[in-house]
């Protein structure tokens, strides 16, 4: 399975676990409109950190949080390369 | 039955009488209380430690037991010292408790010489005939310590007054009472035990420090035990054990951690004819009460009562004071160990439902998510209702987002090998048990199937001590 069809898997998964509605998926969807609050990410992360094995946060030089779903899924993308 | 409370140690279970019929059981030996009286363990050197300030340190038991059952009374203080305090923290303990003298049941290396300890004296399961006693009748002071997994032991000073407080006259069955504890005498939990069995007439047969649970439970099966206490993890891995069958007891105690209803279910489907009875106590607030409904939690009635024990709650956590409360700490610590008014912050928090009180955690215990708390043992509860979990435990894991998540570790009754598959399908029964009684910051972000969960010496999960880890 690819990074980008692991996250949005996760991300899928984890929207209907937590009753969220999640807006159409796509590269500029911005996190903050995706229907997933901050506590689905924090668990998205967990998620990911255990299926994928990379911790992209732990290992940043930049502290920010990617901003689109696009950014996000390349930020896994760079950490498992 | 003649109770005497005060005195020695050995003139009270000398009182509760049968002796020739009362037996002390270690792993290396058992002894007749009867062999007691007139005879000695210490090579007839009591003599040599009257007045002095004695750290017991031994290898079994047995040998400990013997140690205090001759030394209260004789020496000016007697310090326990539980066998996984690391010889590094020995020196402070020696000096915290101007420790100046010795028992040990084995010789020590030339190189071991502790500061300040000027006499040693061997200590044997053997007892021989002595004319021993100084008949000091000094009030002894007994020294418990308290040990994290780090840092240096906290000494905690009680009295026998204080620890075998609220102990009972001997019961009034026709048919001996034979105790026996998953603890370690040298902790509160197990020491309470210990004064309780021989203070009331009955014997009482002793785990073994690095044996394993089976061969425990053999024993104290072989010895009729009819009282047992431990911790829900003891308890918890007593269960899974096939000699767990062979006990038949009458009373089931669990203290030291907090009994969910889960495990109290379990105990009495699998010990339909014991009383189950979970205890709040600590060393340093001693015992405050006994559940015997066998419902978790205690009723709300209990607090504020002014008996013996009184307790308030106070900032989500409960104090507690009376009698049995210790003395104070040795050594300087940030904190007395009692307000000004003399209780016990006992640093567990309680909830109020429906006219009863549920232990929710440990004030350190705490998870931070995203600014919302967490108690693990309050979510291991809920995780534990499933049949097929055997004991849980909750951790903190540090997340970019929310700062931390909890996560769960599960270990089932069948191992995760055996699982063929059905891994997924078991996880997300449990998440849907917690998304059920939860909130959703308090549901595990992920659970992780483990084939062990380590328990400390204290018969207490192990819990990191910080709440951050990857």
């Amino acid at each position: 399975m690819s990074v980008r069809s692991e996250v949005i898997a996760q991300v899928t998964q984890v929207a209907r676990e937590q009753d969220k509605v999640l807006a159409p998926l796509a590269d500029d969807l911005e996190l903050i409109h995706s229907g997933l609050d901050s506590l689905c990410m924090a668990v998205i992360v967990v998620r990911l950190e255990d299926s994928l094995g990379v911790d992209p946060f732990a290992t940043a030089e930049s502290a920010g949080f990617p901003v689109t779903l696009g950014e996000f899924i390349e930020f896994y993308e760079n950490a498992a390369k | 039955m003649p109770q005497n409370d005060t005195g020695t140690l050995a003139d009270r279970i000398a009182a509760a009488g049968n002796l020739s019929d009362r037996l002390l059981s270690g792993i290396e030996a058992t002894v007749t209380l009867g062999a007691l009286v007139g005879g000695t363990a210490l090579g007839g050197r009591a003599t040599e430690l009257c007045g002095r300030s004695v750290l017991i340190r031994t290898r079994d038991q047995l040998t400990s037991a013997l140690a205090l059952i001759e030394l209260d009374g004789v020496a000016r203080r007697v310090v326990l010292c539980p066998p996984d305090v690391a010889w590094e923290h020995l020196p402070f303990v020696v000096e915290a408790a101007a420790v100046d003298a010795m028992v040990s049941d084995r010789d020590l290396p030339p190189d071991a010489d502790i500061p300040g300890v000027r006499c040693l004296v061997r200590c044997s399961p053997t007892i021989v005939p002595a004319n021993c006693g100084c008949g000091a009748g000094l009030a002894t002071e007994w020294i418990l310590l308290t040990s994290g997994t780090t840092g240096q032991p906290k000494l905690v000073l009680h009295t026998l007054a204080s620890l075998a407080g609220a102990i009972g006259p001997a019961g009034d069955s026709p048919s001996p009472e034979v105790w026996s504890t998953f603890y370690d005498i040298r902790r509160y939990g197990g020491l309470r035990i210990f004064l309780r069995a021989l203070l009331s007439g009955a014997s009482l047969v002793m785990s073994s420090t690095e044996g394993c649970m089976t061969d425990f439970l053999i024993r104290a099966a072989a010895y009729g035990v009819t009282h047992i206490s431990g911790t829900p993890s003891h308890w918890r891995r007593a269960l899974m054990s096939p000699a767990a069958r062979r006990l038949a007891p009458q009373y089931v105690r669990l203290s030291g951690e907090i009994a969910d209803q889960a495990i109290l279910d379990q105990l009495h489907s699998f010990y339909p004819q014991a009383g189950i009875v979970h205890a709040f106590a600590s060393t340093e607030a001693g015992v405050a009460f006994e559940v015997t409904d066998g419902l978790a939690g205690f009723p709300a009635s209990l607090i504020g009562r002014g008996s013996a024990v009184e307790m308030k709650v106070e900032d989500s956590s409960l104090r507690i004071r009376s009698t049995l409360v210790a003395d104070r700490y040795l050594a300087g610590h940030a904190r007395p160990l009692t307000d000004p008014d003399g209780f016990v912050d006992t640093g567990d928090i309680v909830e109020l439902r429906d006219g009863r009180y549920y232990f929710a955690g440990r004030r350190d215990g705490v998870i931070n998510v995203g600014g919302l708390k967490v108690n693990p043992e309050e979510v291991e509860a809920v995780i534990n209702r499933h049949p097929q979990v055997r004991m849980s435990l909750v951790r903190a894991r540090k997340n970019p987002v929310t700062g931390a998540l909890v996560v769960a570790d599960v270990m089932l009754s069948t191992a995760p090998a055996n699982l063929n598959g059905h891994a997924g399908k078991l996880e997300q029964e449990i998440l849907q048990l917690c998304r059920g009684a939860l909130p959703r910051h308090k549901v595990p972000a992920a659970i992780r199937f483990v084939g062990d969960l380590p328990i400390a010496a204290t018969g207490k999960l192990v819990r990191q001590p910080c709440t951050m880890s990857s």
